[in-house]
């Protein structure tokens, strides 16, 4: 891994990254500033869309840590991205609701569409697919997560028409793929029924 | 204090006792792999779990604090049972690869397993497999065998003060490394090798070279240094195969320096193993008879006043003592133990002595280091300064070059004249020493090993007197010396007599021809060229600078090779003990003296080397001990002016001090990759 070519000789935040990393920094006492790595380590993701090891070394000087430190840290969580991947980073929820609902048709599809398996990028960089345990969404499942974006509900043909609009560089609006409402019933509300959800957004606060 | 019973003993603890260190304290040994005495608890290997009445589960009694009223089986169905399934779990992913590891027949998993372990394997999966990691020249890894007990994390992070290593990656990816290839920067990474409870990191110039049981280990002293860190020297037949630390609390704990560990190689290579005269300009072999006819008839009509004796660094306290004998017999009164010109004052020993001592660095609350890295001067000095600033409360404050020092360290700068600033009290320095409860003041060589030398001494002895250094039951002056014989040479007296040149006289006299004679017993730490054209008699182990220029080359043995007894810097009387025997015809170097004393015809009056200890001792009583005795504070130090000049660090490699190291080839691989930087060589280079 840290032979990677890939792996950039250098990295710094953004004088826009580095004022919120300093605004993270200052929410912590005196003496505790090491405790900002993790947020530290998402914001230089986000930055660099994955995170190289130059960025961890960023991260470590700015916090006065030894390198390893932050090593283990990035290493240990699987969110943090330490070889680069796709513009849109797709996460698969394969775990027990999922599958049940239709995960396995998720995963064949993108393989299908994209002619790539789980752990690997499309050569034009645009996407990248892995494996994912339980993004915490069952109700809604299967998920397949882009960036940081929830699409539910999804089946063969859901996932291709999303794969097909985010390869335009067209980004569809998060959530149900079958148009119901949050993780409401999927043939439509069964109580409160005599509610109107346009007319009175207090009284449809209390339903989601 | 909390009181328990412990497999039906009641025993009371001091609070914060853990349950481990109460069953420890009872005589029950509880098997463990991540506990370690001197690191932090880490708890994760879970081997220690004892059954405790009343809890839901067995509890891992390295963790778990001692309290009232607890009643704790350790050697119950219940605790045996959970053991095992502890070392099933662990044997899980660990090869069977005993007999082709370093580690086997000094492995606790390998012990531990003999207790625990199930006669046969019920897991069915494939073995995990771990990618070797490259540690450097010294450190050997083969990372399939860790089993997570981070001991080698913990010291690289709390003693040695290089955070290097850690574990990346989580669950059954979970590695131990650097993550960043790279050889693990601290002169203390020996260690992790005695640390390591299974053959993960084992040492790589002793691979596959003997096995534990072969070994024939011998109790002794290292030289290499002056700390006379307590080893144990394992041999096979005539070679030292390894060098291992030994428990000593009041000097070197339980670690030992890279350079104690791994110069032994240095003990095969460039020996001088017959004596030599040189004719013709040539140096040829010869027999002892012949070498010492040709110095008995170079000193023929040489008046004694002509003659002149150096001691190197490693010089044990009787070959000083034999030799200022046999120089006293000529009439010789030019004769120096401090090669290095160092302006240590010989007449009171508080004077030159590490007074406060090494265990009691744990008592101080601040340090003022004059002119020294104690990091390569004394590595395991540094590390109980390290220790020490770990505790909090403890502050180090420097007047000298910069160096890393694993710890926090106040920078005055590197400028002579703020000692004599805190000396008259214009500093402010002076009135937090003032202020300290134990204030402690060290001075290196580098800062006395100058022409202004004497007057650093006198200012470092006035800022000890000004703020109060020297108190009831403490004693904060010292004085870190870098050569294992110093202080020895110090005590018997192998310092000018009356009338006599120091080092610096011997060499300009040898310049100009007014001293014939020089003997060298193992000095090679200064310029040859400086002896001009006296004839030079080299007594001494390896064929380094010294037997290069010499006329006639004597040779003696190494430390592992000779019992002797060596003084170490804190003034404590300790005896190195013979591992080996000397190869060739090199003999012990108290002997050569005596038998050439023999040769001039007024033979030195010992015959064996306990009548030779006892004249030590009734000339010097103080080392008939064996321990430390307080020196009482005397005067010392001839006060004068001081240099602007910058002190510079006496020691520029801290792998090639002296001539085992420069012999050695592991000691070389550390320099090039330590000292001179050839990084690229880490990861290839074997």
């Amino acid at each position: 891994m840290s032979a990677d070519a890939a792996q950039p000789a250098s990295f710094a935040f953004t004088p826009e990254y580095e004022a919120r990393a300093d605004q993270i920094i200052a929410r912590y006492p005196e003496g505790r500033q090491q405790s900002a790595v993790l947020p530290l380590l998402d914001l230089a993701q986000r930055q660099h869309g994955w995170l190289p090891r130059a960025a961890m070394d960023h991260v470590a000087a700015k916090l006065r840590m030894a390198p390893i430190r932050v090593y283990e840290v990035a290493t240990f969580y699987t969110m943090f991205n330490l070889k680069p991947v796709g513009r849109y980073f797709l996460q698969a929820c394969t775990t027990t609701p999922c599958w049940l609902r239709g995960s396995d048709e998720v995963v064949a599809t993108c393989h299908r569409v994209l002619g790539i398996g789980v752990g690997e990028s499309t050569p034009d960089g645009l996407f990248s697919l892995v494996e994912v345990e339980c993004l915490g969404a069952c109700v809604n499942a299967p998920i397949l997560q882009v960036n940081d974006d929830f699409y539910e509900d999804l089946d063969g043909p859901a996932t291709e028409r999303l794969l097909e609009s985010l390869r335009r560089g067209e980004v569809p609006p998060m959530g149900s793929a079958t148009g119901r409402q949050t993780s409401a019933p999927a043939g439509g509300p069964t109580v409160l029924t005599s509610l109107s959800f346009d007319a009175a957004p207090a009284a449809g606060k209390g339903t989601e | 204090m909390p009181k328990l019973k412990i497999d039906g003993i009641e025993v009371e603890v001091p609070p914060g006792t853990t349950v481990l260190q109460a069953c420890e304290m009872l005589g029950i040994e509880v098997p463990r792999f991540c506990f370690h005495e001197r690191l932090e608890i880490a708890g994760n290997c879970r081997m220690c779990l004892v059954e405790q009445e009343k809890a839901p589960k067995p509890i891992a009694s390295c963790a778990m604090p001692a309290a009232d009223n607890m009643v704790i089986h350790t050697n119950s169905p219940r605790a045996r049972k959970a053991r095992q399934g502890v070392m099933e779990f662990l044997l899980i992913n660990h090869p069977l690869d005993c007999p082709i590891c370093d580690q086997g027949g000094e492995c606790d998993l390998q012990d531990q397993a003999m207790a625990y372990g199930f006669d046969r394997g019920r897991f069915r999966e494939n073995k995990r497999a771990v990618k070797d990691k490259e540690l450097g020249p010294l450190v050997k890894t083969t990372m399939t065998r860790c089993i997570h007990c981070t001991r080698c994390i913990r010291f690289a992070t709390e003693i040695a003060g290089v955070e290097e290593l850690g574990a990346t990656g989580r669950g059954e990816n979970m590695e131990v490394g650097t993550y960043v290839e790279k050889a693990l920067t601290s002169e203390l990474s020996g260690n992790i090798i005695d640390l390591c409870p299974v053959g993960a990191l084992t040492s790589k110039p002793y691979a596959f070279t003997a096995r534990s049981w072969e070994l024939r280990k011998t109790e002794s002293v290292d030289v290499l240094d002056a700390v006379g860190s307590n080893i144990r020297i394992d041999a096979r037949g005539p070679q030292v195969m390894r060098v291992l630390p030994r428990l000593n609390e009041a000097v070197n704990e339980e670690w030992i320096s890279d350079k104690t560990r791994f110069a032994y190689d240095g003990l095969l290579r460039q020996r001088l193993d017959r004596p030599y005269v040189r004719r013709d300009g040539k140096l040829v072999p010869a027999t002892w008879d012949e070498a010492f006819q040709a110095i008995a008839a170079r000193m023929q009509g040489l008046p004694g006043d002509r003659m002149a004796a150096i001691a190197g660094n490693l010089a044990c306290v009787e070959s000083m003592f034999a030799l200022r004998m046999l120089m006293d017999g000529l009439g010789s009164p030019h004769r120096d133990c401090r090669q290095d010109g160092a302006a240590v004052d010989p007449s009171a020993r508080a004077g030159y002595l590490f007074n406060t001592t090494i265990a009691g660095i744990e008592d101080a609350d601040l340090c003022l280091l004059v002119g020294t890295d104690p990091r390569w001067e004394a590595p395991l000095v540094n590390a109980r300064l390290r220790k020490r600033w770990r505790r909090g409360g403890f502050q180090v404050v420097r007047i000298g070059a910069t160096t890393d020092t694993t710890y926090a360290v106040e920078e005055l700068g590197n400028d002579p004249a703020l000692l004599s600033a805190v000396a008259d009290g214009s500093h402010p320095l002076a009135e937090r020493l003032k202020a300290a409860k134990a204030p402690m003041l060290i001075v290196g060589m580098g800062a006395i090993r100058r022409a202004d030398g004497a007057a650093v001494l006198a200012a470092a002895r006035k800022v000890a007197d000004t703020c109060g250094l020297v108190r009831d039951g403490w004693n904060g002056f010292n004085l870190l010396h870098t050569a294992a014989a110093r202080v020895g040479g110090l005590d018997v007296g192998f310092v000018p007599a009356s009338g006599g040149h120091g080092m610096g006289g011997i060499l300009g006299a040898a310049t100009t021809g007014e001293i014939g004679l020089v003997w060298l017993l193992g000095a090679d730490e200064f310029d040859m060229a400086r002896l001009g054209r006296a004839f030079v008699v080299y007594q001494g182990h390896h064929g380094d600078a010294g037997a290069h220029r010499a006329d006639v080359v004597l040779p003696g043995a190494a430390y592992t090779e000779k019992d002797g007894l060596y003084v170490n810097m804190e003034g404590r009387v300790q005896e190195g003990r013979r591992a080996v025997f000397p190869p060739g015809e090199a003999r012990e170097d108290w002997k050569i003296l005596r038998a050439f004393s023999a040769v001039l015809g007024r033979p030195l009056p010992f015959d064996t080397l306990e009548e030779l200890r006892r004249r030590i001792v009734s000339a010097h009583p103080a080392l008939g001990r064996r321990d430390v005795a307080p020196a009482p504070w005397a005067l010392f130090g001839v006060a004068g002016p001081i240099q602007a000049r910058p002190f510079a660090l006496p020691i520029a490699d801290f792998y090639m001090t002296d001539p085992i190291c420069r012999a050695s080839t592991t000691m070389a691989e550390c320099s090039d990759l330590y000292v001179r930087g050839d990084d690229a060589r880490t990861g290839t280079h074997g």
